[in-house]
């Protein structure tokens, strides 16, 4: 029985082996776009025992994005609860960003907005794409131009506190001005 | 074929886990042997042996394959039909590498439209089932079947089917797969048993996809239906979100931030080949697919606001089909292509409304309550299913659309995302229990319900593939 299991046990293990080989492992300088699969596999049919077969599924790796909020210290404007009003405490804040752009018209931002955990994912994401347009129309009026600013959101994808409480929420329900 | 290969279901056969779990027990203690379907009126009494033999049967039977998987169901609810049925080892299959018996034991017993009961013995689909027997262990059906391996290398896996009631042949098939599709031939087994038997589609052999973060490692599955056999489609150290299968189970369009903002991206499962679909400025997200696979509905924050549009497969022809200054988004659309249904809180609250798939006027589907979102209709699209806030409570609701009959159908609170299985009989959803993201199948009434268990990771946005693969 031991010998059996064994056996059998080896004979799975060269099979995940044989599917590690398949994988696509992009490295991290590979292009996100059109990325390209590893033509051997996805031929899914032949009589092979260990072939994809009926089941097959290609890996793709996608590299390492940056990762600037470390950056970003007081250049986030956080939110009340169920609002994208721009508070008066951080419109200092958003007039010296949007003076800076005004001044140097070839200068361009990215005004990510973000929500709290509660509600769904593509519904936070939406709420959090009208902060971030909140923020990016306060700066229009204040001499930003259009093609200076992309409004973006990470709706509840990237809090900035993993607590579940009121003061962890409070920290997630912002915008954060990044260059670009 | 040599007998001594032949091992009866035992402890040292799969070597099964110390103590069991309290919820096998109580789900056999709560087993209703009076509503089962094929029952004769000489119904035997559950008597406490013949439980003892069902939980010898359950512990032999279903936890190997759950020791090998990344994945585990576990049932927390009975409903009150389930056809007793027994599910012999199938002869040789050790020799495949695959309890395929197991598997379609587990399968039978998730869909809580069957109870299965002590299944030992060995025979196979030439054999002649002593039916007096199968009778004093409680079964009303019976299937056994044989793993034989070809001179290619393939399997011929083959099943019978008997009614033990009216002692009859029920019928069999003969699937020669390769190593790699053993699992899968034992799901389509279980299809063909569950149809054979409730006349309705199994829905076995299907796959879902979902999305695991651990730490910032955010990765693509897709598995079987049961959670298991899972592969990955994509790995990335930024967040996935919002997976839709193509109407031909052969592509995942999903919502990647790898570039730094929402993108839509189509992929080839099979071959990993992918394309960004929707990159416009400001977010692009909630790909859902039309009925033909043709078109593709997208919300977009490209004019400003998120708003839904039609682009073509490929990404091209891109349309608008809401007007508001209102957040519209999350389109699904129904059967027949013709319209779409979508979140809004054009009203001051995300309610769900329905729209020509060509455009015109929205209509309004909820009005209890002030946060409903996430439709997925059943493929008949005469059912909704949604996520309805009460109070701090997020829920999966039912809504019947002709009458406009809701029903809770979960016991959780932290719900998300629910999509309906292609036969209609299931929904799988998100939701958080213990502190962790976890997948969860109902039966539409909420009566039977099973976990996913996943081991320490979140686990999310589940979207249940179609018929075929």
């Amino acid at each position: 029985m031991t010998t059996l299991r064994i056996t059998l046990s080896a004979a799975v293990l060269g099979a995940v082996l044989a599917g590690c080989g398949s994988s696509v492992k992009l490295d991290e300088a590979a292009p996100v776009v059109d990325a390209r699969p590893n033509p051997n596999t996805g031929a899914a049919s032949g009589a092979r025992p260990g072939a994809a077969g009926q089941s097959g599924v290609t890996t793709v790796d996608v590299g390492k994005g940056s990762d600037l909020a470390a950056s970003n210290l007081g250049r986030v404007v956080y939110f009340d609860f169920d609002s994208y009003v721009l508070r008066d405490e951080y419109k200092p804040l958003v007039e010296s960003h949007a003076r800076a752009l005004s001044a140097a018209k070839s200068k361009k931002i990215v005004i990510e907005g973000h929500t709290d955990e509660r509600g769904g994912r593509e519904y936070n994401l939406a709420l959090g794409q009208r902060r971030a347009e909140a923020v990016a129309k306060s700066m229009m009026l204040l001499g930003a131009t259009d093609g200076q600013i992309e409004a973006v959101s990470y709706g509840k994808e990237r809090p900035a506190n993993e607590g579940h409480d009121e003061a962890a929420w409070a920290k997630n329900r912002r915008a954060e001005l990044k260059d670009r | 074929m040599t007998r001594q290969l032949t091992i009866i279901d035992g402890p040292l056969a799969y070597n099964p886990p110390a103590s069991p779990r309290p919820g096998h027990g109580t789900r056999i203690a709560e087993a209703n042997p009076q509503q089962f379907m094929l029952r004769t009126p000489e119904t035997p009494e559950s008597s406490p042996r013949r439980r003892l033999l069902m939980a010898g049967a359950l512990v032999t039977g279903i936890w190997p394959a759950a020791l090998r998987a990344q994945f585990r169901v576990e049932i927390t609810g009975v409903g009150g039909t389930q056809l007793p049925i027994g599910v012999t080892r199938f002869r040789d299959e050790d020799k495949s590498g695959q309890s395929i018996s197991g598997i379609v034991r587990a399968d039978l017993e998730r869909s809580g439209a069957f109870r299965v009961v002590d299944s030992a013995g060995e025979f196979d689909e030439n054999s002649r089932p002593a039916f007096p027997e199968w009778r004093g262990r409680g079964a009303d059906a019976l299937v056994s079947g044989s793993a034989a391996r070809l001179a290619d290398g393939r399997f011929d896996v083959r099943y019978k089917l008997w009614d033990v009631v009216r002692g009859q042949d029920l019928g069999g098939q003969a699937l020669a797969v390769v190593t790699a599709d053993l699992r899968l031939a034992a799901h389509r087994i279980a299809d063909a048993v569950y149809e054979k038997l409730t006349g309705d589609k199994g829905v076995f052999s299907t796959r879902i996809a979902y999305v695991t973060r651990v730490a910032n490692r955010y990765t693509l599955r897709v598995t079987d239906a049961d959670g298991e056999g899972g592969q990955v489609a994509l790995n990335s150290t930024q967040p996935i979100i919002s997976p839709a299968w193509s109407p031909d189970g052969k592509s995942l369009a999903y919502v990647s931030f790898e570039s730094g903002k929402a993108v839509v991206w189509s992929q080839d499962v099979s071959t990993g080949e992918r394309r960004a679909i929707a990159n416009f400025r400001g977010s692009n997200s909630a790909p859902a697919w039309s009925p033909d696979g043709r078109t593709l509905a997208v919300t977009l924050s490209r004019e400003g606001g998120s708003q839904i549009y039609l682009m073509d497969a490929g990404g091209n022809n891109v349309r608008r089909i809401t007007q508001s200054s209102a957040i519209d988004t999350e389109p699904v659309f129904t059967s027949d292509g013709k319209l779409i249904y979508f979140v809004s809180d054009r009203g001051g609250s995300p309610q769900i409304y329905r729209v020509a798939s060509s455009g015109g006027n929205p209509e309004r589907v909820t009005f209890a309550g002030n946060y409903n979102i996430s439709p997925a209709l059943s493929p008949d699209s005469r059912m909704l299913a949604y996520v309805a806030r009460n109070g701090n409570e997020f829920k999966i609701t039912t809504m019947d659309i002709s009458s406009g009959n809701v029903r809770t159908v979960s016991d959780t609170v932290d719900d998300e995302s629910p999509s309906f299985a292609p036969n209609g009989k299931l929904i799988i959803y998100a939701t958080r229990s213990q502190g962790r993201d976890v997948l969860m199948t109902t039966t539409l009434d909420g009566r039977i319900r099973t976990r996913l268990l996943s081991s320490g990771i979140d686990v999310r946005e589940p979207i249940w593939g179609p018929f075929g693969r």
